[in-house]
């Protein structure tokens, strides 16, 4: 079987991604992950303005085969919550990179995304 | 053997509710309470007796217990409820207030110590308190025990030690007692590894929590040592006692090294599960906790009458009064009516009939020797899927999925009340389920009332009131 890795992301072994934009992030789940966890039914989010650190487990994701921390790649105020896997926690399964974002944060140390996994390196590790 | 369940539907809905059948509205002109508190009319259910008396019935059809068929669901020793507990409990003798005076219900306090000196001869145990209504009360209640010694001692333990492998209600009650949970990986062979709880144990630890055989039926061979490693560091061992059934009459956690320990009526001692009424989760302990036992405890006074009164450094009250006492008489009633002899028949038998089962069945179980229960391999097949075929052949499926150290698990445990008969056809429904194609495994159950349910829905949008379903359609 395989999976999406796209390119442009940096990854945690614990199988979230992360898309910066202009200081922001953008973190996820990603396709192995959602994968793995099956239909998905429910996600726990953090509030906006809360700050999480990097390695926090800072969201919940449920599916009907087990509940899961999801760990933080990297540390920054979150500034916003994808209030829509709320009422549809599917997206996470249809568009883990897309529609399926858990939430944004304000980088609060852009060096940090050094330390992550590139998708190479990523795919290697899902592959061993 | 040709299994099909009653299926009594109304269009797409099972057996209807009775204000759906027939329903009468009736008008209230006068209440005597302010009109904001009342209501000008109501409608309610008004069946006939024979209606009222179907409905129940069949409901009772479209569902499926113990008394239906087999039930070897693996760590809940789903044994058959003897109809003399149910008459033991209905006597009206046993109906007593709790608080009428103790000169006035010398019986029911004598039924009460009784149970207390046998379920402690059956653990090894000094003291124990009737008082925790569940199995995981009863933990809780163990580790507030293990608190308030430990706070007594002068010392502030803040962490559990439980394997990874454990009952998922030991890290609950450890975190609800506001502990910091330590989870020991399990070692190659199924058990407890010396090294990783050596690892594990420090000063901050309070207590161990452990059952004994473990989930996969193993017997933990260094217990003694095990207890040896967290009594040097100061903390207790606690025994879970789901799995007690495979012990009674045999060996004794007491004797083992444990300090605290809860007994699970409903599994070991043939109370009913969940619905058939509360439960009860006595907990025993060693002679220097004691003390902490909840109020009111029940005692024997030196000149031979019955009393209640508080512990010198009781955690106070678990529950009302002194536990859920006709559930705790039926236990009482249980262990008289077995006796020694049958109490070590029980596990005996119970330990046979598991091995027996695993020996037919035509699937893969990668740990032993285990004892009252197994854990095989569903392999490259959904551990779900087995189960929902299994149910076409009127039993109850296995736990599935769990522990998670076993791939596609199927946890099984018949019990002791299980004739050879009963287990061929167990053995049976799990060997056809073992050779079913994918599509039959899919399509699977088709002879149930409610056939392949729709979990992820189910999840997703959940209605648990019959108000919600009406919600649903609009």
């Amino acid at each position: 079987m395989s999976f999406d890795i796209p390119e442009e992301l940096r990854y945690l072994d614990s199988h979230e991604w992360v898309r910066t934009t202009d200081g922001t992030a953008r973190i996820g789940i990603s396709d192995v992950a959602q994968d793995e966890l099956g239909d998905v039914v429910f996600v726990e989010l953090p509030d906006e303005g809360e700050e999480i650190d990097a390695g926090d487990d800072f969201a919940v994701v449920e599916s009907i085969k087990a509940v899961s921390d999801v760990y933080a790649p990297v540390a920054g105020e979150v500034t916003a919550v994808n209030e829509a896997l709320f009422d549809q926690p599917e997206l996470i399964n249809e568009d883990p990179y897309g529609d399926g974002w858990l939430v944004e944060v304000e980088l609060a140390d852009p060096d940090e995304l050094a330390s992550l996994l590139t998708a190479e390196a990523y795919a290697d590790e899902i592959d061993s | 053997m040709h299994y099909d369940q009653a299926r009594w539907a109304d269009e797409d809905r099972y057996e209807p509710l009775l204000i759906e059948k027939r329903s009468e509205t009736v008008e209230i002109d006068d209440a005597p309470l302010p009109a904001e508190l009342t209501r000008d009319e109501i409608t309610m259910a008004a069946p006939a007796e024979p209606e009222l008396a179907r409905h129940y019935t069949r409901l009772s059809q479209e569902t499926y217990g113990v008394d239906s068929g087999p039930f070897p669901l693996g760590s809940c020793t789903m044994k058959h409820n003897p109809a003399l507990l149910e008459r033991v409990a209905t006597d009206e003798n046993a109906a007593v207030h709790p608080d009428r005076p103790d000169e006035s219900v010398q019986g029911t306090l004598a039924v009460m110590a009784t149970l207390q000196e046998w379920l402690g001869r059956i653990g090894g145990m000094d003291a124990v308190t009737l008082q925790p209504p569940a199995g995981a009360a009863g933990e809780y209640t163990g580790l507030l025990i293990a608190k308030a010694y430990h706070e007594r001692q002068g010392e502030d333990r803040t962490e559990v030690v439980i394997p990874d492998s454990a009952h998922g209600t030991n890290f609950a009650s450890a975190a609800m007692a506001g502990f910091d949970v330590v989870e020991l990986p399990s070692g190659d062979d199924g058990r407890v590894n010396l090294e990783a709880l050596e690892a594990a144990v420090s000063e901050e630890t309070a207590a161990l929590m452990l059952t004994n055989p473990n989930t996969l039926g193993l017997f933990e061979r260094d217990i003694e040592t095990i207890a040896e490693v967290v009594h040097d560091a100061g903390g207790l061992v606690y025994y879970d006692g789901a799995n007690l059934n495979a012990l009674l009459g045999q060996a004794r956690p007491g004797d083992m090294g444990f300090d605290v320990m809860h007994y699970n009526v409903h599994k070991t001692f043939a109370t009913p599960h969940g619905g058939g009424g509360p439960g009860a989760g006595p907990v025993g302990v060693r002679e220097e906790l004691a003390p902490y036992l909840p109020a009111p405890h029940v005692r024997e006074t030196e000149d031979g009458a019955y009393e209640r009164y508080e512990p010198e450094h009781s955690i106070g009250k678990v529950h009302g009064f002194e536990g859920n006492w006709l559930v705790l008489l039926k236990a009482y009633a249980y262990v008289r009516r077995l006796g020694d002899e049958g109490l070590a028949d029980t596990s005996a038998k119970a330990v046979l009939n598991a091995n027996y089962l695993a020996e037919r069945i035509d699937f893969e179980v990668p740990y032993g020797p285990f004892h009252h229960e197994f854990v095989a391999s569903a392999g490259d097949r959904d551990a779900a899927n087995v189960a929902k075929h299994m149910l076409d052949h009127g039993v109850h499926p296995p736990t599935t999925k769990w522990p998670e150290l076993v791939e596609e698990a199927l946890m099984v445990e018949p019990t002791e009340a299980e004739s050879k008969e009963t287990l061929d056809l167990l053995a049976a429904a799990f060997d056809a389920a073992g050779e079913a194609d994918a599509d039959a495994l899919e399509s699977a159950p088709r002879r149930t009332t409610a056939r392949r349910i729709d979990q992820v829905e189910a999840a997703r949008s959940t209605r648990l009131t019959w108000q919600a379903l009406d919600e649903d359609e609009d």
